[in-house]
């Protein structure tokens, strides 16, 4: 599964919390179970943030990776509706 | 429903809930609420509801703003002395929340217009001070098969109960008539502790937004009843009245009555 093309993915860059969760929750909320949601970030506190939030709701973190000096990607699998 | 970036930011706390998310926001948005009242009560109901959100809030009162309405009536202040509640409701509540569409309607509630006015209406919340409007809403509600959320307050002591028709009792099975005119003293004669309809009203919100949204567990069924000078809190079960004249099985109220004047109209 991780290494497939995601089904679906968010950009959000130059967000803060909380609203890089919730956007990333808003995503989710709109795919269906066992689809793979990819976030790129840059907000570091959200690289951490976002993986556990998304754990505490049901969801299954697939991947948390530093992409460079700046970003992360996550791959975040929706499990729960 | 897509947000808008102010609305995102708005509802932040509230899409973060997973009993909430977007898509319990986006029903809160598309809900209809009727307030009876826009005084002790009506005022917080109305101003948490349009912070949460609510997509129609309906006020109806009749009476204008007074310097004495001001110790509870949060709506309201010296800026709107002499303007009609609901307007000056509307004001405020339009102030804190754009989104909001908040129908004022400056007049009394009879038998006569309740039915039409509460049709395209979700859920009805009751805020008034007086037994004839509290009987003839709760009456309206049944036959309407419209939820309720009804609230009272006088001096330290509150009650809210939720009345789901057809799945629990209705306020006459509490208290079968209204008490005679004069036996029950009103807010006006008795006093009330200006913060505790803040505290009833907020019971009064999230019992509405728990029904918008269909999560947890409402009043049904149930009275609750707070005690300010104790900080008690109270829930009392409230079985279904069989022989009830409004709701039981063989009932004998089929049509809506205003009951005598005489009671509070403050």
């Amino acid at each position: 599964m991780a290494g497939d093309a995601p089904d679906r993915q968010i950009n959000i860059k130059g967000l803060v919390c909380p609203y890089t969760f919730v956007k990333a929750k808003l995503a989710m909320e709109a795919m269906e179970i066992g689809q793979v949601l990819e976030i790129l970030l840059d907000y570091e506190e959200a690289s951490r943030s976002i993986p556990k939030s998304m754990e505490d709701h049901g969801q299954k973190v697939l991947k948390v990776e530093k992409v460079n000096d700046t970003d992360w990607v996550l791959l975040v699998r929706k499990d729960k509706d | 429903m897509d947000f808008t970036d102010d609305q995102l930011m708005r509802y932040s706390r509230h899409i973060l809930l997973p009993e909430v998310g977007g898509k319990g926001q986006a029903r809160i948005a598309q809900a209809k609420v009727f307030i009876v009242g826009a005084g002790g009560l009506g005022c917080p109901v109305g101003y948490y509801l349009a912070a949460a959100g609510v997509g129609t809030i309906a006020l109806i009162d009749n009476d204008t703003v007074e310097m004495s309405n001001l110790q509870r009536q949060i709506a309201h202040s010296m800026q709107t002395i002499g303007m009609p509640k609901v307007e000056s409701a509307k004001k405020t509540f339009e102030a804190l929340n754009p989104d909001v569409n908040v129908v004022a309607i400056q007049k009394r509630i009879s038998k006569d217009n309740i039915l039409d006015l509460i049709r395209d209406y979700d859920i009805v919340v009751d805020g008034s001070d007086n037994f004839p409007t509290r009987y003839l809403v709760n009456d309206a509600c049944f036959m309407a098969r419209k939820p309720l959320v009804s609230g009272a307050i006088l001096r330290f002591e509150g009650q809210v109960t939720t009345i789901v028709p057809g799945e629990g009792p209705c306020y006459r099975c509490l208290f079968e008539e209204p008490p005679p005119p004069g036996l029950v003293p009103s807010c006006q004669e008795a006093g009330v502790l200006g913060v505790l309809p803040g505290v009833i009203g907020g019971l009064q919100a999230t019992e509405v937004l728990k029904l918008v949204l269909g999560k947890g567990e409402v009043l049904k069924g149930e009275l609750l009843i707070y005690n300010a000078l104790k900080t008690s809190f109270r829930k009392v079960k409230v079985p279904k009245n069989p022989f009830c004249a409004l709701c039981g099985e063989s009932p004998t109220i089929t049509e809506l009555t205003d009951y005598e004047q005489g009671y509070c109209s403050m």
